[in-house]
């Protein structure tokens, strides 16, 4: 995955950059935030975020901005037009840390750890035989797999959440923090920049919706959670990598990680909602689809592990 | 097969359940019937369907055909309002290795939506406190002895007051000491009222707690009934000790009794199939026949027997009417040994 492509096809758009009302941002990660499932989601969330694993792969995605940021702050000017977007912006500005830091881990670290997350859901539960006993509670099977996406989906705000947080925490600490000017040419105050940043963590946590759906079908096929894990991550760069081929741009509109970069428009003022809009009806087909899929799946399946 | 008597109330109820896996059949058409209040033992040997047949009871799996009804509910059907009255171990325990054994209670109970949330503790405590495991509440599951999570996965069978009990094999890794624990804990739940269906491969096991038990092979419910029923089903038979074993065969024969096996004096019991001849023994040889008492075609009276093999001049040592033991039963039923089902 070269850094240069993301940077490129983020500023594409910004040469015929529409001047669209803001749009609803429809979905959101709110919407799969139910609280149908009550005490059982409280439990998913506590049982995900009581692991180690999970903190150690927010430990990692953390470490991303960190990494940068030292590197830029100990090495010498970076040239201009160099290394990933906005990677020569950060001097000026530290909040770019944080948007550096998501852009190189979007094709990559993102889809990795919510790949693990989401194809740990069912087949998490199965390998370790704690699906027998959550069914026989009894769970339901509906409301399980409500909850368990649920509880992946949480996962997928929350990752991009912590590489723009540590990024912005740690830009400020290493770099100035001032006004920004935006792909549009306005310059935003440092507090306004600070909310961007969070937009485009909305955005990427959409973005992620759709693997994590897969995810959670995958993970309703089998009973060995790394195998759900695996073919979850391999479709995300599957998916990447016919993006990139020309010959098949019939094909790009339908593939889940085609507007995973495309959140530049975010960096305009006033934020030109299409590609959020777009991204997320995509997401929503997704969801739809998978989430079908792993329903009809899940509840007709014999629980034998 | 002894019917038990459906005018009782049933706790489980299956018809003609069946569970087939590719091509090979693992419940084949069993019909039980666990009348309410029993302790009921579930018997047979390693892979003769038990665990199955649990999976298909409380919904897991479904059934190829026909059907389950738990506590006079259609089942998975009513599953919702059936399984939060049923508490149930599953293919021994099974944990979160990472969160301690009161936070897996919490987690299992919270994935139960009718019971209610605010009595949580409370009941995890009383659980971990009756399975005797309050000192280990707040370790790591993955610090647990085997027997410690089983003992575990049975607190959990108890998080909420259930009507019926479904244990798959209880005492699987528990010492003797837990052991006798875990028949104790049965048995108070029994005096409650609480309907217990235990599985297991032991005989002795089901023999010590059990009211009623049902005796599974190769995906067969092979008997089933109390226990006295099911030791008198075993019918009774003769054992003749002879040196002329061959004639004592033909006499038997002779009057329509099947010989069993005939085995040296001194050994225990018939071993193979068909009757030995060799006479190595000094007092000559056992010979088994089972007596068709009761079954219907008039059967012979033992005096008969001992009358007839005298006429025909064998030397009779030894001539008994003998009960068969549950244990031999149960063997005789599902086969020797550690032959697992294929």
């Amino acid at each position: 995955m070269s850094s240069e492509t993301p940077g490129a096809s983020a500023a594409a758009p910004a040469a015929d950059a529409p001047a669209t009302p803001p749009g609803k941002p429809s979905g959101g990660p709110r919407a799969v935030r139910r609280t149908w499932g009550g005490g059982l989601f409280a439990s998913e969330l506590g049982v995900l975020f009581r692991r180690r694993r999970t903190w150690a792969m927010l430990g990692t995605l953390a470490a991303i901005p960190i990494l940068i940021a030292v590197a830029v702050r100990v090495s010498s000017a970076v040239p201009a037009g160099r290394g990933p977007a906005f990677l020569d912006r950060i001097t000026q500005n530290g909040l770019f840390v944080g948007v550096t830091a998501m852009l190189v881990s979007v094709p990559l670290f993102l889809p990795l750890t919510v790949g693990v997350v989401a194809g740990d859901t069912v087949a998490g539960e199965a390998g370790l035989g704690t699906l027998r006993y959550l069914l026989v509670a009894p769970a339901g099977r509906v409301r399980l797999l409500l909850v368990k996406y649920g509880g992946a989906a949480v996962f997928a705000v929350v990752a991009p959440l912590v590489v723009a947080l540590v990024g912005a925490g740690i830009g400020a600490s290493l770099f100035p923090v001032g006004p920004v000017t935006l792909l549009s040419g306005d310059a935003i105050g440092a507090g306004e920049a600070l909310l961007r940043l969070l937009l485009i963590a909305a955005y990427l946590a959409v973005s992620l919706l759709g693997l994590s759906a897969i995810g959670l079908f995958m993970s309703t096929l089998t009973d060995v959670p790394v195998g759900a894990m695996a073919s979850t991550v391999v479709l995300s760069v599957v998916s990447q990598v016919l993006d990139a081929l020309p010959q098949l741009e019939w094909l790009h509109p339908w593939l889940f990680s085609h507007y995973w970069l495309d959140f530049a428009d975010l960096l305009r003022q006033p934020v030109a909602w299409d590609s959020f809009a777009t991204n997320a009806v995509l997401q929503a087909g997704y969801v739809a689809v998978f989430g079908a899929l792993a329903y009809g799946r899940f509840v007709t399946k014999d629980v034998l592990s | 097969m002894t019917a038990v008597a459906h005018t009782t109330e049933l706790s489980i109820e299956t018809t003609g359940l069946s569970k087939r896996f590719g091509r090979q059949l693992a419940v084949d058409g069993i019909d039980l019937a666990v009348p309410t209040g029993s302790v009921f033992g579930f018997l047979g040997p390693n892979g003769s369907g038990k665990t199955t047949t649990i999976r298909l009871m409380l919904g897991l799996s479904a059934a190829t055909a026909g059907s389950v009804r738990l506590l006079g509910r259609e089942m998975p059907r009513h599953l919702h309002e059936v399984l939060p009255r049923v508490g149930a171990l599953v293919e021994g325990p099974a944990f979160y290795p990472f969160l301690s054994g009161a936070a897996n209670l919490h987690r299992f109970d919270a994935a139960d939506p009718h019971v209610p949330a605010a009595t949580r503790k409370a009941r995890v405590r009383d659980a971990l406190d009756r399975v005797g495991l309050s000192h280990a509440a707040d370790k790591k599951v993955r610090a647990y002895s085997l027997g410690m999570k089983q003992r575990l996965g049975i607190a959990n069978a108890l998080l909420a007051p259930r009507e019926l009990l479904v244990l798959d094999e209880p005492t699987n890794g528990l010492d003797p000491q837990g052991t006798r624990e875990v028949r104790s804990l049965v048995r108070s739940l029994a005096e409650d009222g609480v309907t217990v269906f235990v599985s297991s491969h032991l005989l002795a096991e089901v023999e010590q707690i059990c009211t009623h038990a049902a005796i599974m092979s190769a995906g067969r419910l092979v008997a089933q009934g109390t226990l006295a029923e099911l030791r008198q089903a075993g019918q009774a038979r003769l054992r003749v000790l002879t040196p002329d074993a061959g004639a004592a065969a033909q006499v038997l024969v002779g009057l329509g009794l099947t010989v069993d096996g005939a085995t040296p004096a001194g050994r225990s019991r018939p071993t193979g199939d068909g009757p030995a001849r060799d006479a190595s023994g000094s007092d000559g040889d056992v010979l088994y026949a089972p007596l068709r008492a009761g079954s219907g075609d008039g059967g012979v009276p033992p005096e008969a027997v001992v009358a007839a093999l005298v006429a025909a001049g064998v030397r009779v040592r030894g001539f008994a009417t003998e009960q068969v033991s549950l244990e031999e039963r149960f063997v005789a039923l599902t086969g020797e040994g550690f032959d697992v089902v294929q």
